[in-house]
Order: structure tokens, then C-alpha cells, then sequence
């Protein structure tokens, strides 16, 4: 075992001393140094698992990955939070998925829809309340394709009927209404809400589109959110290769889109941890295949761009190489302008579905070292992904607590953190250069050609900025 | 002020019994109220002479909320002054009843439905201790005596060793006591020998044994107690004999609920149930 594992290993048990010893012992199980070769047999972290007690994780809910994450950005569908009206006032656009549309005519994204259930509706149901919603959402909204009804945890405490109100009212409106159940006490983490969202999706709409034209070139650009038009930015290097992509979602997605995605040749995925499963169903239903890509920073998106085409034929091989040579210059010019003010600056990440490990790369184009990453519900693959990213002794984390973050700051020394709004505040108060990297901090894109130069731009002003050396640092 | 909780199986003519009991103790002079926990809302029928139509819930529902409601609303008083409330509830198959009877029994503590000078309070609660909201009344601060109201019959009795469970449970964290096992008699085998013998391995006593007498059908036919419709009747002095029986009752216990092999073991020994080797003979 190298050292560089060795003393990571130490660190982390030192961090661990503070814990009681049961919650030692099963923390010690979800921190580990990292051995990118995948030898180190104590080198793989625990995950998927319920949270401890009292231990302040970061996690979400299944509600939150179902309707925040993977139905909520779909844009003529009207999504409803049914029950009581937190859950929808606090997932309200709080991720920044930008679309095309008029907002409350043809595109109801920014909206906030709930059937803000009251005692009475937990008492008798809130199953008249809600076919009385969907009515009145009809008639105020006539050009949504689409609603869904995204469950709370009461409604499955009073186990409301919501499929059977779906069936009725999609009869009568010809066209989907999709129940899904993600109350929030389902599962250990907002991990269960994508899968459901994905089945549901299945269930529901994929599939039940016609495409009047077929090329060969089809593709579908899945688990993309469109994060401050990430998915544009991604589409659009798709679309320079010579690729025709029918398919977009769920950033910036129509239902129809989702209808017709089982006419693409080939699957892309962005995030593969919350929309693999549509694409391993559409694999075995369909024969489609899939796969991964990385659109972060210049080297990483030159490798998916040769990967991709390697796919198709000549032609669009040749386009890639074409689009490689068209950015080029403009990428290098760019970490030409910010690698010597970010150059050997440590990163420290703690983020959700892909960031962990897809930023990476975009980061040492910059320069830059990511010293340790984790994930707040990634499963053993995502791990297993990300070890080989890495370098040897970085710090894998698997749904850290407040504490340790704090810990592994104070010793690690990061220039940078970067992970999400409830980790934000207390940084602030460490006085340590943070950034948002679940919604990019009210920026982007950070994907693509695009969402580069953005990126490097706002990791320099993040590193960089004055701001800090007029703060206090707790030693 | 007594606050007293009536729980049995579905059926086994705990509102009758109430109601009943409650009218006895009224004709002695004591003040009571009933509060029905049963979304089906018959607890207070006897007693109203008609069907409660202002239950908590219901009016809840139609006002908006809870917080709009006047108390003189839903407290209606009946036969001898007895002050009735009933909870309310969804139609069965909907929402949940539970939390129904938490907002309303709530609702009535808080504005003071109780009153001052109060002696007797009863819940009447649906059947089985089926979650949280149907434990509402035993909860700490609320009724600290129970009763269960059982006969013969095995699942009857099934039924009155679960709620002591249940009473268990909440007798360790609080002060609730049981009081009790009333029996309404369906004249099975051996009923009096069988639920004394049951009340002594619950760790109580059988209260009162409550013969079937036609009398109480006659009496609900027309809405109304026995002690209301036919106050020399023998069946109205089993009443009134039951009500002296709990107004004073000093034995209240934690009760020491049995297992299944033991309840089944009961009905052998006093040859209710046939042995299986017997039965396969």
C-alpha cells in the first residue's frame, strides 16, 4: 500500500475519533483513501444506505429526486405536488432548469402547482381535491400536454387512489396523466425517487410517439437538466457532428420527446445515476444501446466526441474531428488566460448524480486538483466510476456529515469547495472559497464548448476573489 | 372529572353498552358527556334520539377548518342532559379516520368542551386499535380507565386481548388503567365462567355480565336507550347495576395480556374448542 493511502487512511481515522463508537464504525465503512488501480480491498466505500441518526447528511428525499430532479423539468407537462404545500414551495425552481416557451401558455417549468392539502383532505382524501385540480388546471392551462402528480408522504400515509384518478382524467383529456409515488419516506435518499420517476416515465410515455422521418443518426440525449442550458450547450456539439437529436430530456424535454425516444440508434447519458434505468429498459425492450459520456472541460469532451462518432460512420467521425479542431483554439486560449491564476489549486467536492467524478477533468484542464470527492446518494457503480479519476490517497466520501466536510477542509486545506446550498453558508463562515455545483451557483452552462469558459470563469472569480482575505479564517 | 374509554371488537355493541350505561348513570344524577371516535358517527344516537348530523369533522369540512368552528356547533346535549360529540370521518375506503378522531378530540379539549363540572367523560371507539388516531383517547392527559367490551364469542375475545396489548403499551408510558371486561352476552357455552376466567388472566375482573335481552333491539328500534324506552324493564336494572358497577370501581390494573397458545388452551379447558388430535380422531 502507498504512503499517499496510507496517510489519508490516518486522516480519516483521525476525523472518526469524534464519533461515538458505533457511529465510528459504521462512518468508517462510507469514507476511504482512493486507489484509482481498484487493488486496495479497504479501499471501497459503503453506499446506498440509510443515513445514521443525528448525523446532519445532506441527503434529500424520493420526492426530491422524482419531481426536483427528473419529472420537474419537463416543460408542457404541468407538474403537481400533491399534499401539503412545503414540499412543492421548496422544490420551486430551485434547480435552474432553463427552457424554450411562454411560461403559463405552452410551458409551465417556473410554475408551482400543489393541491395544498389541509386537515380535511387528510381526513376524507384528497382524491376529489385533486380530480378538481387537474380540471381547473385544464381549463386555466388548455395547451399543457401533460400533468403529473408527484406524491407527498401524506398521501401515501392515507393512501389515496391517485392511480385510479390519473386513469379516469387521462381518459377524458386524451393524454398522459402520470401518478408517481415518490412520498418522501420511501427509500434512503432522493436515489428511490429517480428510479420511480424512471418507471413511471416508462410506464407512462416513453414509447407512445410516432416519428414521421428516421435517419440513421438519431440519438437521444438523455440525463441532461439543462442547468443553466447545460443541455444546449451539449445538444449543440451533438447537432455539429451530424447528429439528429430527436430526443432531449428531462432539461428543456416535451412529453413528445420522451414519447418518441425509443426511435433513437443510440443512447447518450449525461447523468447515469438517475436515468439509467430508462436506458438499460430501452436496451432490453428495444435493442438500443447506450452510452456514457462526459461533456466537462476541453479534454474530457474531445474524448466523448471521438467515443460517440466511433459509433457512426466516416462521416460523422470526420465532423468530430472537424468540431475538435474548430474549438480547440478557442478552449486553449481560454486555459491559457486562467491556468496560471488557478494552477495547482486544490479542489475539495462533495455533489450528487455525476459532478463527483464528470468535473473533474474539467478542473485539471484548468490545472486544478480535485483532493477529495463524495456523493450524497451514489451507489457502488458510481464509485466504482470514480476511483479511476482520481489520484491515488484523494478522499472518497460517501454521504458525508456536516462534520466530517468541515474536518476534511481543515485538514485537506482545499483553495475550493464545491457542493450545494446547505453546505454553502457554513463555508462561507470558514471563510473558504465555495461554489454551488448542484445549480452552478445562479451561472452556467458549464457544459460543452459553451459551458467552459463559463466554468473557468467562475472557478477563477470563486478562488480568486478578494472577498475572502477579508474574512476571518477559523484556524 | 373520570375520563373513560369503551373499546371492543366491531360489532360487539360497545355504543349499545355505552349508551346504555352512560343513561343510567344520567338518571342517577351524574353529569356525562360521550364522545364517539367512529367516523360512522352512532355513538350519541340513543342518547340524541336521532343520528348526530354535526359531527366535528364534517363541520370542519364544510367551514374550511377546525379553527373556524364554534364549539355549540357540534355539542349536542340529549336525554338527561348527557352532552354528545362525535368525531366524524371519512366514508370508509378514504382519507384517514385516525387523524380525524386526533383533530377532533383536540378540538373539543381545547375549547373547553368538557367542562367544569363534568363527572363522567366516555369514548366510544371503533373497533380495533387499528393506528395512532383510534389510541387518541388514551393518550396521557385523556382517559385513564378502559373497558373492554366482549361475550363468548373467540374472536371477541381475540379482540380484548389485543386492545390490552395496545392498553399495555400505553399503561407503561402513562396512567392509563384497565378496568375491566364488560360482557354482552350472545349466550354461547359457558360465557360467564369463560370471560371471568379470561378477566383473571388479564390481570382484572369482568365488570358486569350483560345478559341478552330483545328489549335493547326494541329500545334502539326507536332510537333510544332501554333505561329511556323501558325503564322498569329487568334489562334496565342490568344497566343501571353496571353503571354503580364502574362509578365504583376501585380495580384498576395493568393488564398482562395472553398469547395466542394460552387463549386457544382457555376454550379447551372449558371445552369451547376441541382439541386437534381429537378432531383428527
Amino acid at each position: 500500500m502507498s504512503t499517499a493511502i496510507k496517510d489519508t487512511q490516518k486522516m480519516i481515522e483521525e476525523v472518526l475519533d469524534a464519533y461515538p463508537e458505533k457511529s465510528k464504525k459504521e462512518r468508517a465503512k462510507h469514507l476511504a483513501a482512493n486507489d484509482p488501480s481498484g487493488q486496495c480491498s479497504t479501499c471501497q466505500v459503503k453506499s446506498n444506505v440509510k443515513s445514521r441518526p443525528g448525523v446532519m447528511t445532506v441527503r434529500g428525499c424520493a420526492y426530491a429526486g422524482a419531481k426536483g430532479v427528473v419529472w420537474g423539468p419537463v416543460k408542457d407537462q404541468i407538474t403537481i405536488s400533491h399534499g401539503p404545500i412545503g414540499c412543492g414551495q421548496y422544490s420551486w425552481w430551485s434547480r435552474r432548469n432553463y427552457y424554450n416557451g411562454q411560461t403559463g401558455i405552452d410551458t409551465f417549468g417556473t410554475m408551482h402547482i400543489t393541491t395544498d392539502f389541509q386537515e380535511k383532505n387528510i381526513v376524507y382524501g384528497g382524491d376529489k381535491g385533486l380530480d378538481a385540480a387537474l380540471h381547473e388546471l385544464k381549463e386555466l392551462f388548455p395547451l399543457a400536454k401533460g400533468m403529473g402528480i408527484l406524491s407527498e408522504c401524506p398521501v401515501g400515509l392515507i393512501g389515496d387512489d391517485i392511480e385510479a384518478v390519473s386513469k379516469r382524467v387521462a381518459k377524458e383529456f386524451k393524454f398522459p396523466i402520470v401518478p408517481v409515488r415518490c412520498e418522501g419516506f420511501r427509500g434512503v435518499s432522493q436515489s428511490l425517487g429517480h428510479h420511480i420517476a424512471n418507471d413511471t416515465i416508462k410506464d407512462y410515455v416513453l414509447g407512445k410517439g410516432e416519428l414521421e422521418t428516421s435517419t440513421p443518426y438519431d440519438v437521444a440525449l438523455i440525463g441532461d437538466y439543462n442547468i443553466g442550458g447545460d443541455a444546449w450547450a451539449s445538444r449543440k456539439i451533438l447537432e455539429e457532428m451530424g447528429l439528429r437529436v430527436i430526443s432531449q430530456y428531462t432539461g428543456d424535454a416535451t412529453l413528445n420527446e420522451i414519447a418518441i425516444a425509443t426511435k433513437a440508434k443510440l443512447n447518450l447519458i449525461h447523468c447515469y445515476r438517475s436515468m439509467n434505468y430508462i436506458c438499460r429498459h430501452m436496451e432490453e425492450e428495444y435493442g438500443i444501446p447506450w452510452m456514457e459520456f462526459n461533456f466537462f472541460g476541453p479534454t474530457k469532451t474531445y474524448d466523448s466526441i471521438r467515443k460517440i462518432a466511433a459509433k457512426f460512420d466516416a462521416r460523422i467521425q470526420e465532423n468530430a474531428e472537424a468540431v475538435i479542431a474548430k474549438y480547440k483554439p478557442i478552449m486553449e486560449g481560454i486555459v491559457e488566460q486562467y491556468r496560471p491564476k488557478l494552477k495547482g489549486k486544490k479542489v475539495m467536492l462533495y455533489v450528487g448524480g455525476l459532478r463527483p467524478r464528470h468535473t473533474i477533468g474539467a478542473y485539471e484542464d484548468l490545472g486544478m486538483e480535485v483532493v477529495a470527492s463524495g456523493y450524497e446518494f451514489g451507489h457502488s457503480d458510481d464509485y466504482k466510476r470514480t476511483y479511476p479519476e482520481l489520484k491515488e490517497g484523494a478522499v472518497i466520501m460517501d454521504d458525508a456529515t456536516l462534520y466530517e466536510l468541515e474536518e476534511f477542509t481543515r485538514r485537506l486545506k482545499p483553495d475550493m469547495v464545491g457542493s450545494g446550498i446547505k453546505e454553502k453558508y457554513s463555508y462561507h463562515k470558514l471563510g473558504v472559497p465555495f461554489r454551488q455545483m448542484h445549480s452552478w451557483d445562479y451561472s452556467g452552462p458549464y457544459h460543452g464548448f459553451d459551458g467552459f469558459p463559463v466554468f473557468a470563469r467562475d472557478m477563477d472569480m470563486t478562488v480568486n476573489s478578494p472577498t475572502w482575505d477579508l474574512i476571518r479564517r477559523k484556524k | 372529572m373520570r375520563q373513560i374509554a369503551i373499546y371492543g371488537k366491531g360489532g360487539i355493541g360497545k355504543s349499545t353498552t355505552t349508551q346504555n350505561l352512560v343513561a343510567a348513570l344520567a338518571e342517577a344524577g351524574r353529569k356525562c358527556m360521550i364522545i364517539g371516535c367512529d367516523p360512522k358517527a352512532d355513538s350519541t344516537r340513543l342518547i340524541l334520539n336521532r343520528k348526530m348530523q354535526n359531527t366535528v369533522m364534517d363541520m370542519a369540512r364544510e367551514k374550511g377548518t377546525v379553527e373556524d368552528l364554534n364549539l355549540d356547533e357540534v355539542l349536542l346535549t340529549g336525554f338527561k342532559g348527557i352532552r354528545c360529540a362525535e368525531s366524524g370521518g371519512p366514508e370508509p375506503g378514504v382519507g384517514c379516520a385516525g387523524r380525524g378522531v386526533i383533530t377532533a378530540i383536540n378540538f373539543l379539549e381545547e375549547n373547553g368542551a368538557y367542562g367544569d363540572d363534568t363527572e363522567f367523560i366516555f369514548y366510544d371507539v371503533l373497533g380495533d386499535v387499528v393506528c395512532g388516531g383510534f389510541a387518541m383517547p388514551i393518550r396521557e392527559g385523556k382517559a385513564k380507565e378502559i373497558y373492554i367490551v366482549t361475550s363468548g364469542e373467540m374472536m371477541a375475545m381475540y379482540a380484548a386481548n389485543n386492545i390490552s396489548r395496545g392498553v399495555l403499551k400505553y399503561a407503561q408510558s402513562g396512567g392509563v388503567r384497565l378496568g375491566g371486561l364488560i360482557c354482552n352476552s350472545r349466550k354461547t357455552d359457558m360465557e360467564f365462567e369463560l370471560i371471568s376466567e379470561l378477566a383473571s388472566k388479564l390481570g382484572t375482573q369482568m365488570i358486569h355480565f350483560v345478559p341478552r335481552d330483545n328489549e335493547v333491539q326494541r329500545a334502539e328500534l326507536r332510537r333510544k336507550t332501554v333505561i329511556d324506552y323501558a325503564p322498569n324493564h329487568p334489562q334496565s336494572d342490568e344497566y343501571r347495576e353496571l353503571a354503580r358497577k364502574i362509578a365504583d370501581n376501585k380495580n384498576f390494573v395493568i393488564p398482562t395480556p395472553i398469547t395466542m397458545d394460552e387463549l386457544e388452551r382457555l376454550l379447551m379447558d372449558y371445552g369451547i374448542m376441541e382439541k386437534e388430535e381429537e378432531e383428527a380422531a
